[in-house]
């Protein structure tokens, strides 16, 4: 089974988040994942990523942000830390509830939750890690099996 | 990078998007735009998503708080042409009911109030 693990450290900036999302993009690509599942791992890693830069370092520069990348098999597993004052977990609103519907923001996590197999959230004190799991599905195995037949 | 371009059908005014409304990218753009439009008295407002290839959290906020800042004003917002992308993240987060979502044209523009 392949296993493999790279990290990057990133600056608090938006450039970071754009090149985090392309690596994640360009890396389930060459995993098997399909193309949707590639456009769902690279979004939540976006979602993270955003929330990292904005909410969690906001934007400063002396604050880094910490992104792995591990390969287990099929499955892919991201995780993005920042240096921030940490997230409540309490906290965080239902994007779905009546009154929250129309809110302009909160949907950041609820996405990466509706995305991914799996979304840890850990309050580093300080700091705030998020660890995304998702496992390239079976269809890209079956077609592979059905070439080699 | 987001381009818009606006032109006017029997008084609804259609606002063409493409590329990515996101944060940093497009959502300014997509606010200032609105914005622009509620000063000048359009109240009538077609969002042409035919050609937006994606759209992050920040994004969605953008289109929720354009259809509130519309409808405060007394006017409509409606969406044309969502691309399956745009189509699944409105339904997942329940906003596809709150929208009034077209796929025609001249039915979108026949659609708002005389």
């Amino acid at each position: 089974m392949t296993e493999k693990r790279v990290s990057f450290t990133l600056e608090s900036t938006l450039d970071s988040v754009n090149m985090a999302e392309e690596k994640t993009e360009k890396l389930a690509s060459e995993l098997g994942f399909s193309e949707e599942d590639c456009h769902r791992l690279a979004m939540s890693v976006r979602e993270a990523m955003v929330n990292a830069v904005l909410h969690g370092n906001a934007y400063d520069p002396k604050k880094k942000v910490h992104i792995s990348f591990e390969q287990l098999g099929k499955r892919l597993t991201i995780t993005i830390a920042d240096e921030g004052r940490g997230l409540d977990q309490s906290d965080l609103p239902d994007p779905l509830a009546p009154d929250n519907l129309l809110k302009q923001s909160g949907r950041g996590i609820f996405l990466m939750r509706s995305f991914m197999d799996d979304v840890q959230i850990k309050n580093l004190h300080p700091g705030t890690e998020v660890r995304l799991m998702k496992t390239a599905g079976s269809e890209a195995a079956d077609t592979t099996e059905e070439q080699q037949r | 990078m987001m381009k818009t371009s606006t032109r006017k059908v029997d008084n609804v005014t259609i606002v063409d998007l493409s590329g990515r409304i996101t944060l940093g990218e497009g959502s300014v753009v997509l606010r200032d735009n609105i914005r622009d439009l509620i000063a000048k008295g359009d109240k009538k407002i077609l969002l042409n998503l035919g050609e937006v290839t994606y759209i992050d959290s920040s994004g969605i906020g953008e289109l929720v708080s354009a259809f509130t800042t519309v409808r405060n004003q007394g006017g409509e917002l409606k969406l044309l042409n969502l691309t399956k992308k745009v189509h699944d993240l409105l339904q997942i987060t329940k906003l596809y009911t709150v929208f009034d979502v077209k796929d025609d044209e001249a039915a979108a523009i026949g659609s708002f109030t005389k």
